[in-house]
């Protein structure tokens, strides 16, 4: 991504409605995804925790579209690679790592999910599961809402190209079609489902079947995160001009295995993995703005710091944090009034 | 105090509902103009519009899920499934999402979503309209199951299950829709999800079910009343989960003689699961092996007069079992 034309035009981020500020920002919390993302792999090779799931090179177009929401009014439905999109909406990193550690006090879950099951009710992050496109029905349901109270909330759901195989996809999207509700389904389309290729999962474009719903699918190139932004600006301003859903199909790689579960020279070449890492829009966005003068060498120091001081920080807290107590383990099966069951 | 269908009941119960509390609405296939094909939300899209009556396209994962995501945004969502035979599609988003919502986030989510389905046959259904499948869901720690067998119950339980904070599955029966009837007061009242109802008092022998069933237990009783002075004490489960443990120990403990009936199959059921709690708590109180009389281990009934009709409990069938059991 290179800044066309004479420095006299206006930047693309300007020309998109994003200030100076709000395009660092972006860059910041991508970065700081990356290497959350990074920690997480290490902590799992060390045995520090045992699982881990990875969304490096994907985390540009997901900063792209956290920030194309409005944090107070939209509902979010992400998926286990989003680690980009819930820290655009505002969940930290010492939570992220407290989920990781499987720990008490974790937003998301008090460590009883596995990690990267995103969720938090004071983020309108709607709690997730393993069972792949559940959350794409929810996610109308949530509009659904907004259109029967009148309110002007968009549901931004996410899933991997592998979920739009599955009912859950297609009864959603007909559901919302049909309703024209505030909702935006996005497959992040990363090529494999663990370690079936795009080729053995559909014959054709996944954006495409938009079309069969009455609205509109757009693909957009995940390494361009100012063209993700403005295709999801658009996509909100339908949704509240009450014209219905839009389909984006995010087109990106998975450069690290399904999970660290995972083995992918089982099933790709390193070759493969190397030419797509290559197309990393993290060091393309940093010289768009290195190229207007809003980043330096000076300020990358600063952030990977500063990042770096605040994943020690997490890190060693969700260390030696507790664990949900097993007393506490079988609560909140159902409601509870004074901790008795209703 | 007015006698009305089983039918009416439940749409009453509907209807008082979404006056009181505009966040409760209604989903569902043919829900909306035609009122249902049962006619069970007749005139609420009427009164209340298309936006909380609403006619959902054929798709049961959807029926479910998205009223599972209205409710986590706080709505009130009344889904429901044209009959039970074809919830099984909704079946991951019941078992996965609408049962564990609460207990996967630590209490910070909930999903308060009511889902109705009709179970039961004797309607010439045939294998795919006649099922009871509430023994799939039973056992789904996180779900609560009503199965009302009048029409003072259907209204009352379906009331205390919009009201309620977690997911409830009300599984109402097709043939008492317009076959029972009984005195429903007007206005709101709950009955209470988890608490079974002695029907009938007797010191003799001991039934325990649940939804159509009960009917012909009542029946069979008046009669092994005045033919053999047989006393007969029925306890209505009312709801399957939580099951009503003190209830049900009360009532096996009023007579020593248990027989369990329902109409969905013996394996698996519910049926075993209550007479399991008995032989735990207390099987050297009893004078009697516990009985049960079920739906046989077929996958379904036939469709035809003579296959349905030997698939399907009837007043004769638990008078032999009930006297069988009087003189063990």
């Amino acid at each position: 991504m290179t800044q066309k034309g004479s420095v006299e035009r206006q930047a693309r981020h300007i020309a998109l409605g994003l200030t100076d500020e709000r395009a660092v920002a972006m860059y910041e919390t991508m970065m700081l995804a990356r290497k959350f993302d990074e920690r997480g792999q290490v902590l799992q090779r060390a045995g520090k925790v045992n699982f881990h799931i990875s969304g490096i090179t994907q985390e540009p177009s997901q900063v792209a579209m956290g920030f194309a929401m409005d944090r107070d009014k939209d509902w979010f439905l992400p998926y286990y690679r989003d680690y980009g999109l819930v820290l655009s909406v505002g969940m930290t990193v010492k939570e992220l790592m407290l989920a990781l550690y499987g720990k008490g006090e974790d937003p998301n879950s008090a460590g009883r999910q596995m990690s990267a099951h995103f969720g938090c009710r004071r983020l309108r992050i709607a709690t997730g599961s393993s069972p792949v496109t559940t959350q794409v029905p929810h996610a109308v349901g949530f509009a659904l809402a907004s259109k029967i109270r009148g309110e002007s909330s968009v549901a931004i759901v996410s899933f991997g190209e592998g979920s739009s195989n599955q009912g859950d996809f297609h009864e959603g999207c007909n559901f919302a079609g049909v309703q024209k509700l505030p909702v935006i389904f996005v497959c992040e389309n990363n090529g494999y489902a663990i370690s079936v290729p795009l080729s053995k999962q559909t014959a054709g474009r996944i954006s495409d079947r938009a079309l069969g719903y009455g609205f509109p699918g757009i693909r957009v190139d995940g390494h361009d995160p100012l063209e993700v932004y403005r295709v999801f600006r658009e996509a909100h301003e339908r949704a509240l001009a009450g014209e219905g859903p839009t389909l984006v199909e995010i087109m990106t790689y998975r450069v690290t295995p399904h999970s660290t579960s995972d083995n992918d020279m089982a099933y790709r070449t390193k070759e493969e993995v190397d030419a797509n890492r290559a197309k990393d829009a993290l060091p393309a966005f940093r010289a768009y703005l290195e190229q207007l003068g809003l980043w330096s060498e000076d300020r990358e120091q600063a952030l990977q710091q500063r990042i770096r001081k605040e994943l020690d920080e997490a890190t060693a807290y969700a260390e030696q944090a507790p664990y949900q107590s097993a007393e506490d383990a079988f609560r909140y099966v159902y409601a509870e009034d004074d901790g008795e069951v209703r | 105090m007015p006698v009305i269908e089983y039918i009416d009941a439940i749409r009453l119960a509907m209807k008082e509902e979404m006056e009181r509390d505009d966040s409760v609405f209604v989903l569902g296939e043919d829900v909306g103009l035609k009122g249902g094909v049962f006619g069970t939300t007749r005139g609420l899209q009427q009164q209340f519009g298309e936006d909380r009556a609403i006619d959902t396209p054929l798709a049961e994962s959807a029926i479910a899920g998205v009223a599972i995501g209205a409710a986590m945004a706080g709505m009130r969502p009344i889904a429901e499934m044209q009959y039970s035979d074809f919830m099984f599609p909704a079946a991951n988003q019941i078992i996965s999402e609408a049962a564990k919502i609460r207990y996967r986030s630590n209490n910070d989510w909930s999903c308060p979503v009511v889902i109705r389905a009709p179970i039961g046959g004797g309607v010439f259904g045939g294998l795919y309209h006649s099922q009871c499948t509430e023994s799939v869901f039973f056992g789904t720690p996180g779900l609560k199951i009503v199965a009302p067998a009048t029409a003072y119950d259907a209204k009352g339980l379906l009331i205390a299950a919009i009201r309620d904070p977690d997911p409830v599955l009300f599984f109402e029966n097709k043939k008492c829709y317009r076959l029972v009837s009984d005195e429903v007061p007007e206005g709101e009242y709950t009955v209470p999800i988890g608490k079974a109802n002695v029907l009938r008092e007797g010191s003799d022998i001991t039934v325990i079910s649940y939804s159509m069933p009960l009917h012909f237990a009542m029946q069979a009783a008046e009669e092994l009343s005045r033919e053999e002075g047989i006393e007969a004490h029925i306890l209505d489960l009312r709801t399957i989960q939580p099951l009503d443990r003190e209830g049900i120990l009360e009532a096996a403990a009023r007579t020593g003689k248990v027989l369990i009936v329902h109409e969905d199959n013996k394996t698996g059921g519910v049926g075993g699961e209550v007479a399991a709690i008995i032989a735990e708590e207390m099987l050297y109180d009893l004078d009697a092996p516990i009985r049960r009389l079920c739906g046989p281990d077929a996958p379904a009934m036939p469709y035809n007069p003579v296959g349905e009709k030997q698939f399907m409990l009837n007043k004769e069938k638990l008078k032999a079992a009930m006297l069988e059991l009087a003189r063990y």
